[in-house]
């Protein structure tokens, strides 16, 4: 830690910025700075979650059945491909503390693959399900054995089926697709963004851009990165487990 | 330390921060001063905008028929219009971004905000959505009003919906951006010496509405781009017809829009924080409550989103809890304007622009927040809800408290920002012709809506006339007392700088550098010592004199 505040003027560029009195100020603001960039973020994605609950525990019915078409092996493999890739990042933050320049560079390169692999993954299961008609929109049908299952669902005491109620229930089939390609959709493009950061700091590691190796900005981009990962831990049992 | 901070001291006097005129020097600079000026071009441009519309709109509602839009849909997109620049594009970013951008830094002791780039970006941002918004007008605009509410918004109107959606989107991106590093900089920033409790109070309305645009705008960004999304590919979360519930839209984009009545009013609360202590040369009276009040709103203010929704067809309960709890958020409001009052009570008082426009505030925006009370109260709502009696209570919270209030801001900061003074006779004219204008436009519409004419109609029952051309004639007062600031503050720019550092003997960091100030805007190390607001009566004296010597 204490490393990170003494400049060595011929290694890389000065990197404090004129408006800084010190290093510490510096590495304090771009870390506070991200935190609440990432609060920010976690109303977005709660602003989802709760519509989110809230209408499942409305259509439970609808919405177990919806999630019983994602695959529970998949989606676990993948968050176990992320969680390795946290792992990795937090190496790669280590190695910027202790100013180990190579080290930066292999594990942002790892971080980057398995990232790509976790994106690799998630595109063949978007293949499959819009193959299914199963992305929402005027395409969307509902397969018919769950379209079955609803109607019986939607039977009252006496036998008879509540055609509003069962219309209702179709409804909320599609929308528990509306939120899963909506909420993985959101994901998947803060992983873009994050494998993109993720390279160019390699990059720049690699050419030897930082001084001090960058470790502030290198921790930034490891928080952003390990709150992504978090976003899919909440994700994964939400969409695919519920089921 | 660095080079140029060494350069600075070989080649003579530092130079202000205007001195550099070329465009580049100014569509790329980091200075948090010239992002301030950027926007301060930008927002008085929106508010020209909206304002011209609103004089449409007025014109229009002169007679009872419609005689200046051809359609009933022509005026809907004109009110829509209006309401999404005056909103999004002037009354978010006006003080905080520009009086917020210009001053933070120097109340704190700092040389810039902690993200300097972040913050140029952020006027880039704003300056995109600006730019969708006004190809949206000039290609036919929205008719869903401000709110976008659904299912229509989402199915039956034909207009530009996804487009103004984005705009909305991008803009929200902004006042993130900006809300990020107003928190950042006070946190990190501040001089030695510069204790959380030695903060002006500016700062902490500031620090209190930057919280509130990083938690609350990305639920709004969301919202809006859900309806987006809806449009474009049927999905089905607010269309119920495919299951969906437009009541959750409402709920969605409420949590940001009633917090959001704070980012428009706490920045008001902080310009008269500032400027009523100076001209009754007095220290504020109960700084600790009034800064914790700023908190106390941001808090509260997420929690009564509802009282919105009271005729929507929720429970009756989550009314009546909605109901009680936007009293609770009146009392933190309530306190600060005891604490002003409080402040001017035995004060020594001169009536100089700033002052008489922070005044206006305080009564306009107490009209407004009682009148806010009764509309929060469950069963006056359900009488007025939707009519004029709305349009004139925000009115006189959004255009009576915050245009004030930023205006005064305006007049007050003005000599620091240009190193001029303006003419004060003319500057008193505006701020009475504004005052007068104001009441004459707005009042008669709280009778209208109690006697029952709705809102977002272009024509009505002839009986409303006499009242409706009283607001009209009003409205035009308020032009003029709007459009004459631009004139005599634009006249100043031509005269030398005659301003100095501190032309109101007023406290506080900004007013011990030079008008204007230069790039670095301290020449030294700040060391705080003292709180703010130290002014004392036999202070008062003595300012008093001198100044009226330097005014003549
Ligand atoms: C300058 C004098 C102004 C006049 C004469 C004026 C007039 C009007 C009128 C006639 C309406 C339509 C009301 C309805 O039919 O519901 C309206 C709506 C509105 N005004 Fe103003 N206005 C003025 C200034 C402002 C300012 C400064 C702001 C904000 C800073 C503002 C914000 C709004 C909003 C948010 C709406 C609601 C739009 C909607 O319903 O979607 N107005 N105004
Ligand atoms: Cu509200």
């Amino acid at each position: 830690m204490q490393a990170s505040t003494s400049t060595m003027p011929d290694e890389g560029r000065q990197i404090l910025s004129s408006h800084f009195d010190d290093l510490e100020q510096q590495h304090l603001s771009s870390n506070l700075g991200m935190w609440f960039f990432l609060g920010s973020e976690v109303m977005f994605f709660s602003g989802l979650i709760v519509s989110y609950a809230v209408y499942r525990g409305l259509s439970p019915v609808a919405f177990e059945l919806a999630s019983r078409h994602m695959d529970l092996w998949v989606g676990f493999f993948n968050t176990l491909v992320l969680l390795t890739s946290s792992l990795t990042m937090a190496f790669a933050v280590r190695c910027s503390q202790v100013r180990d320049n190579r080290g930066i560079v292999r594990y942002l390169i790892a971080t980057a693959v398995l990232g790509s692999a976790f994106l690799g993954v998630k595109a063949t299961e978007y293949k499959k399900e819009i193959d299914h008609h199963l992305f929402p929109g005027p395409h969307f049908v509902v397969p018919g054995h769950d379209a079955e299952e609803m109607l019986e669902a939607s039977k009252g005491p006496d036998g008879q089926v509540n055609h509003e109620v069962y219309r209702h229930n179709l409804g909320r089939f599609q929308m528990m697709f509306v939120f899963y390609f909506f909420m993985t959709g959101v994901h998947a493009f803060h992983m873009i963004v994050g494998i993109a950061a993720v390279l160019i700091f390699a990059v720049l590691a690699k050419i030897r851009w930082f001084s001090g190796y960058g470790h502030t900005q290198i921790e930034a981009l490891g928080l952003y990165w390990h709150f992504v990962d978090v976003v899919w831990v909440f994700l994964y049992p939400l969409l695919y487990l519920i089921g | 330390m660095n080079a140029a901070a060494h350069a600075r001291h070989d080649d003579g006097p530092p130079t202000d921060y205007l001195s550099d005129t070329s465009v580049a020097s100014w569509l790329l600079t980091t200075d948090h001063k010239r992002v301030g000026i950027l926007y301060l071009i930008s927002v008085t441009l929106f508010f020209l905008v909206g304002g011209v519309i609103a004089g449409l709109m007025r014109l229009e509602l002169m007679t009872p028929k419609g005689d200046v839009f051809s359609t009933p849909d022509t005026y809907n997109r004109m009110f829509t219009m209006h309401g999404v620049i005056m909103i999004f594009f002037f009354l978010v970013p006006s003080i905080p971004a520009v009086l917020g951008n210009f001053l933070i830094p120097l109340m704190i002791g700092a040389r810039d905000l902690a993200f300097p780039k972040i913050n140029l970006l952020s006027w880039y941002v704003y300056i995109i959505g600006g730019v969708m918004g006004i190809w949206i007008l000039i290609h036919g605009g929205v008719d869903t009003g401000w709110t976008f509410y659904t299912p229509f918004s989402t199915m039956y109107s034909n207009t530009m919906v996804v487009t103004a959606a984005v705009a909305v989107f991008i803009t929200g991106f902004s006042s993130i951006l900006t809300g990020l590093n107003f928190i950042v900089t006070v946190h990190t920033m501040r001089a030695p010496g510069m204790t959380w409790f030695r903060l002006p109070l500016f700062v902490w309305s500031q620090y209190a509405t930057a919280l509130i645009m990083v938690l609350g705008t990305p639920v709004l960004a969301i919202s809006v781009i859900l309806v987006a999304l809806e449009r474009f590919f049927g999905f089905g979360i607010f269309d119920p017809r495919l299951g969906g519930d437009p009541i959750l839209f409402q709920h969605l984009f409420w949590f940001y829009s009633h917090p959001a009545v704070y980012i428009m009013v706490l920045p008001g609360f902080a310009v008269v924080s500032e400027i009523i202590p100076c001209f009754s040369r007095r220290p504020i009276f109960g700084y600790r409550f009034i800064a914790f009040a700023s908190v106390a709103i941001a808090i509260f203010g997420f929690l009564v989103w509802g009282h919105h929704m009271f005729v929507s067809g929720q429970s009756m309960y989550a009314g009546a809890v909605f109901s009680i709890l936007s009293f609770l958020v009146a009392i933190p409001s309530a306190i600060k304007v005891f604490n002003w009052t409080a402040t001017l009570y035995k004060g020594s008082l001169r009536f100089d622009t700033p002052m008489l426009y922070a005044l206006g505030f305080i009564g306009l925006f107490t009209i407004g927040g009682l009148t806010g009370l009764m509309v929060a109260s469950l069963a006056i709502d359900v009488h007025v809800h939707d009519t004029y009696f709305i349009v004139a209570h925000f009115h006189y919270i959004m255009v009576g408290g915050t245009t004030m209030a930023y205006l005064g801001g305006i007049h007050f900061w003005w000599p620091k920002i240009s190193g001029r003074m303006y003419s004060e006779i003319w500057g008193k004219l505006s701020a009475l012709l504004v005052f007068v204008g104001f009441n004459l436009t707005f009042f008669p519409q709280f009778l209208l809506g109690y006697l029952g004419m709705p809102r977002r109609y272009f024509e009505y029952r002839p009986e409303f006339q006499v009242l409706n051309v009283m607001s009209t004639a009003g409205a035009s007062i308020l032009a003029v007392g709007f459009l004459l600031p631009l004139f005599y503050l634009g006249m100043s720019l031509r005269r030398p700088r005659d301003a100095g550092p501190n032309p109101w003997g007023a406290t506080g960091l900004e007013w011990q550098i030079e008008s204007p100030p230069t790039t670095h805007n301290f020449h030294e190390p700040v060391l705080v010592t003292c709180g703010p607001y130290m002014y004392s009566p036999e202070e008062a004296e003595r300012e008093y004199a001198s100044q009226h010597v330097h005014h003549a």
